[in-house]
């Protein structure tokens, strides 16, 4: 099921601008289908949109320019920290967050060429533990950076982050709007769908640039996309940046979401989730990697909902615990969709070329 | 253009399998509206979200099997309330101790209209978890985090029924450095918010009664080898060492102390105040010193036959926070009564003045939601059992009677010690 | 004097556990190019097996001796994580060779999370503790304190590793091994049956990883379904440091690992003035190794044409 045989080849541009209209339509609807069924719903909506973006920040790390990174949620840690530093009773400083997510944009892409500097030699899985090696060593400054001077706030983390908010309008604060009732949730759902668009745009228009062109020639062999003129330390630089200012947005939508962050949200696990994300839902093709990221954080949640009726509905009671069913089954589902489709559910075109003709 | 499509077709498909997805969810059998046959009873839903995997699995569970058996002890006690009888129903949800995972499952849990929520296990996922209960109006009890923080955010509907940190390490403190008389203090904590938080108020009171830190390390709580910072802080000669952290490393780390022959005393807080301590540790444990917030256990008459119960229905000891788990679902239980309601509003118009004999001793909230001067008790781990040296505190004049006489003769001057104050 | 003398005792011992497990990454590595995610969960359930086996023993009241108990735990543990490397191997990362480099990571973080799952369902969430079965003795060394328990792992260690080059470097399975590891194809041509040779690869390093978990269960005392994904972590990473798919470099790798990390806990705090203290013990560690990589991009005593991308 590849996406060009969905789509019509023949249709029409005027069709083209209808779907589109109708899904701008569909996804500002849906935080109310979902509040329908129940607002965990929502949440579980808006966990997916982060992963998405983190999802999105990584791929252009390991998809496109295959640089195996195991570090990666080092960049969500700096632009979680990043805001909450400047937003937050913390250090009392309340900056707002048009102003407090870019700098942890930027914080983000700076220690996105602090890690590549460094590693450019290195290929393969040599660069995935150097790389896990970064992620550890963040997390445990963020985790210890509580003496001899206060910064992090050490392992108690911080609190009561600053939600979004326009003026006095908030975004973490359920109300009611015009008759309707509104949650949190609901409202953050926005700003998060508007920046997921914005960073698959992004990502759309830099896969056909020179940028992108010159990410996959390094993928494919280093040696040739140098000898054909490209700089590849800086387009290298470039991925890692990009990358992780994209994993630093996220960040810091998190921590204005969460209100509440500490290490222990960034650890190696994490990493590991994302990047099997990314290659469970096809390395290297946008739409694939969103749906591995929809997908991943999704499952767990509807397993949750319903191991308990499936096992009343088959055997009469519960006989296992459900948690542990609910582990086990997404570790199948990893083994699974692994085999059955080893270059992802939804591969770019051109990996699946690789594959069918070795 | 072309992408732009498949992006939207795939946008679409991901919105209709949500929404199919979302649709299963609500196809979960609703809980059976009150709607007895027999005698007029009301069902009665309390969460208890904890660490069910992961690897803080083993004391989560601890927390939720305690949860069942307060629910099945209450639901045999046939409670009436308002002329129905309650009938309780718990559930259980996992956060896997992560803060991200903490707001969805409660969520869940508030869509699920629970009336009161007792959880959540870790400090990380309490306080994320808190502001959704607050704005959803459910009372919360949490049996086991000590972050001080948690308290801290003016939620009306946040309690707790274990000592925080601050208050705990205060008398952790005082003790090591007024009662055994150290000098040379060692401390090591585990770099969680729990391990560090108590370590450091150890720290400062010790510091103040005069007491002198020579070493400062630390581990992680999926550590096993702590042999290079015991030997570090055994060339600092210390007589005691203080752990902030749980049994799980607090076992491995009194092996190791012995085998490399460090005598100093170990000292410890609530977290290695369990049965599983002397399994995990061998006879290296004899002679620890550990604290708990509440009376000794075998003081309390419900406590002993808690003890009895719970080995009976699960086959295992208690672990570690079962007590409180247990005692926080009796809270809402006694809060319905007085309040002669089950509705979650009512609960929390009741909790402030609660005044509950649990079996963890007198619980009483303070203004923040905190438990008021809980008795600390200290003990020492003697022939494979924990003993009752010392109970500081809760011996102050609103104090239950039964919190001062409990302790044996070495809690005198302690007890007076802490009334001081 | 004798604080240092403590912490190399210390180091060593961690070091060849940390050497033992490397090697199962390594001769995996060395051979398919794969990470093993998953060892580190061989080491777990070759601890657990082991312990029941153990206790079981205890319990039936024959009255062999402790000694025998535990080679008996260890012999039943092995022949269990061979078998599950086996079945790994054959349904997880067979049907995946030729397939993009990063799907058989991906099945072997599944196998990781399915084998910690089923391993919560039968031993429980609960700690386990290792009987006092052995009885230890310390001696005293230049005012330090050495266990025969710990002289006893690192022969142990020392003796499988050395058991291991010989397979690898005397006997027509390594020559086979060594062959296929150069070229898997053309190993193929010379009529090595490459398949064979791969589930060797994981079989034995499965066999080590069942005695290191035994080994690590019984002198930190403890078990629990958990403990194989740290322990993974730093063996991989050792395994890394000496350069991964050579067998040396593993043992060297796992050796300077375990070191670094004792006398990072026990001076760090004295080289840096005091700023820092044992809570960057990991951080020092991913430092050599960053800082080694940076100097030998293929670690160690890695052969930088072998590299694989």
């Amino acid at each position: 099921m590849s996406g060009s045989q969905i789509v019509h080849p023949h249709r029409s541009p005027a069709m083209k601008w209808v779907g589109v209209a109708l899904l701008f339509i569909a996804l500002a609807a849906m935080p109310f289908a979902l509040a329908a069924v129940g607002q965990t719903w929502v949440r579980v909506i808006n966990l997916a949109l982060l992963y998405v973006m983190l999802a999105l920040g990584l791929n252009i790390v390991v998809g496109f320019a295959g640089l195996l990174d195991l570090g990666y949620i080092a960049f969500y840690a700096v632009g979680a920290y990043s805001y909450a530093l400047l937003s937050s009773p913390h250090f009392g400083i309340h900056l707002p967050f048009w102003i407090s997510l870019p700098i942890g944009f930027v914080v983000a892409a700076m220690f996105g060429v602090l890690l590549g500097a460094p590693t450019l030699k290195l290929r393969g899985d040599y660069l995935a533990i150097v790389t896990l090696g970064f992620g550890e060593i963040i997390r445990i400054f963020m985790n210890n950076l509580n003496a001899p001077v206060n910064i992090t706030n050490g392992p108690q983390g911080i609190n009561l982050v600053d939600p979004l908010m326009i003026g006095s309008f908030s975004f973490g604060k359920n109300e009611i709007i015009a008759g309707l009732s509104i949650s949190g949730p609901m409202k953050v759902y926005y700003p998060l769908m508007g920046l997921t668009i914005l960073i698959i745009l992004l990502n759309l228009r830099l896969q056909d640039s020179r940028i992108g062109r010159a990410w996959e020639a390094i993928r494919e062999d280093e040696i040739a996309a140098s000898a054909m003129g490209i700089n590849t330390r800086n387009i290298k630089l470039l991925a890692f940046a990009m990358g992780a200012s994209f994993g630093g947005l996220a960040g810091g939508l998190f921590a204005s979401i969460q209100g509440f962050i500490s290490p222990e949200s960034f650890g190696l696990l994490e990493s590991v989730m994302v990047l099997s994300m990314v290659v469970l839902g096809g390395m290297g093709n946008i739409p694939g990697v969103i749906l591995g990221a929809v997908l991943l954080t999704g499952l767990p949640e509807f397993i949750r909902f319903t191991v308990v009726p499936a096992q009343q509905m088959i055997f009469g009671k519960v006989i296992v615990d459900p948690e542990a069913i609910r582990m086990l089954v997404f570790g199948l589902a990893l083994i699974v969709v692994m085999l059955v489709r080893p270059a992802g559910i939804w591969p770019s075109s051109i990996r699946k070329r690789e594959l069918t003709s070795p | 253009m072309h992408s732009i499509a498949r992006i939207s077709t795939l946008a679409v498909l991901t919105a209709a399998a949500l929404l199919g997805l979302s649709g299963c969810g609500k196809e979960t059998p609703p809980p059976a509206p009150a709607a007895a046959p027999a005698a007029p009873s009301v069902t009665v839903k309390i969460g208890i979200v904890a660490p069910l995997t992961g690897p803080q699995a083993h004391i989560g569970k601890d927390m939720e099997n305690a949860v069942k058996l307060a629910a099945a002890d209450a639901n045999a006690a046939k409670i009436m309330v308002d002329g129905k009888q309650l009938n309780f129903e718990v559930q259980a949800e996992d956060d896997q101790a992560d803060p991200k995972q903490a707001p969805v499952v409660a969520q869940k849990l508030v869509d699920a209209k629970v009336n009161a929520v007792v959880g959540h296990f870790n400090s990380g996922t309490t306080i994320p978890a808190s502001k959704l209960y607050s704005d959803a109006g459910i009372p919360q009890i949490s049996p086991s985090a000590t972050n001080p923080k948690y308290t801290d955010q003016g939620f009306k509907t946040a309690f707790r029924v274990v000592a925080n940190d601050n208050q705990q390490g205060k008398v952790v403190g005082e003790y090591i450095a007024k009662e055994l008389k150290v000098k040379n203090l060692a401390i090591i904590d585990d770099r969680t918010a729990y391990g560090q938080g108590v370590a450091d108020v150890v720290e400062k009171a010790a510091k103040a009664a005069g007491a002198t830190i020579v070493a400062r390390e630390f581990t992680t709580d999926k550590s096993t080898d702590f042999k290079a910072i015991l030997t570090k802080i055994k060339g600092k000669k210390p007589e005691a060492i203080f752990f902030g952290g749980i049994d799980t490393q607090g076992g491995p780390m009194l092996q190791q102390m012995k085998a490399l022959g460090i005598k100093a005393q170990f000292v410890g807080a609530d977290g290695i105040q369990s049965s599983e301590l002397f399994k995990l540790g061998g006879d290296a444990v004899e002679g620890t010193l550990a604290s708990f917030p509440g009376l000794p256990i075998d003081k309390m008459e419900a406590g002993k036959s808690f003890n009895d119960k719970y080995k009976a229905k699960y086959n295992q000891d208690v672990v570690l926070y079962a007590p409180q788990g247990y005692d926080a679902f009796n809270v809402f239980v006694d809060a319905m009564k007085r309040a002669g309601s089950t509705d979650a509003a009512k609960i929390l118009e009741k909790l402030p003045s609660t005044d509950y004999k649990g079996i963890t001793g007198p619980i009483k909230f303070d203004e923040k939601g905190d438990i008021k001067d809980g008795p600390i008790t200290m003990f020492k781990a003697v022939g494979g059992k924990w003993e009752a040296v010392a109970t500081i505190g809760g011996a102050a004049p609103a104090a239950a009677p039964a919190a001062a006489p409990a302790a044996a003769p070495a809690a005198a001057p302690a007890a007076k010690d802490a009334a001081k104050k | 004097m004798d604080t240092f003398i403590q912490q190399l005792i210390n180091g060593i011992t961690l070091g060849s556990v940390y050497a033992l497990v490397a090697l199962g990454y390594t001769m995996v590595y060395g051979i398919i190019g794969l990470i093993n995610f998953a060892h580190g969960e061989l080491v777990m359930v070759g601890a657990l097996v082991s312990l029941s086996v153990i206790k079981l023993l205890m319990g039936a009241g024959l009255g062999l001796p402790p000694v025998l108990i535990v080679v008996l735990g260890v012999a039943a543990a092995i022949p269990v994580c061979m078998l599950l490397a086996f079945v790994m191997e054959r349904v997880a990362y067979r049907p995946l060779r030729g397939a993009p480099r990063l799907a058989p990571l991906i099945t072997a973080i599944g196998v990781s999370i399915v084998l910690q799952n089923i391993a919560m369902m039968i031993w429980g969430r609960s700690y386990f503790s290792f009987p006092p079965l052995l009885n230890v003795t310390t001696y005293d060394v230049g005012g330090a304190a050495l266990t025969d328990l710990q002289v006893f792992i690192v022969l142990l260690a020392g003796l499988l590793m050395a058991g291991l080059m010989w397979i690898v470097h005397r006997t027509r399975l390594g020559l086979a091994m060594r062959a296929t590891s150069q070229n898997l194809q053309v190993a193929g041509l010379m009529g090595i049956d490459s398949n064979r040779i791969i589930v060797a690869a994981f079989v034995i390093g499965a066999a080590l990883a069942a005695v290191a978990g035994t080994m690590v269960s019984s002198y930190y005392g403890i078990a629990h379904y958990y403990m194989g994904f740290m322990l993974g972590l730093k063996a991989f990473t050792a395994a890394v440091l000496g350069g991964i798919g050579n067998l040396g470099g593993a043992m060297l790798g796992g050796m300077l690992l375990g070191l670094i990390e004792a006398l990072g806990a026990g001076y760090i705090g004295d080289l840096t003035g005091g700023i820092l203290g044992s809570n960057y013990q990991d951080v020092f560690a991913f430092f050599v190794l960053i800082g080694v990589l940076i100097v030998r991009p293929a670690g160690l005593l890695g052969n930088s044409n072998t590299e694989r991308s």
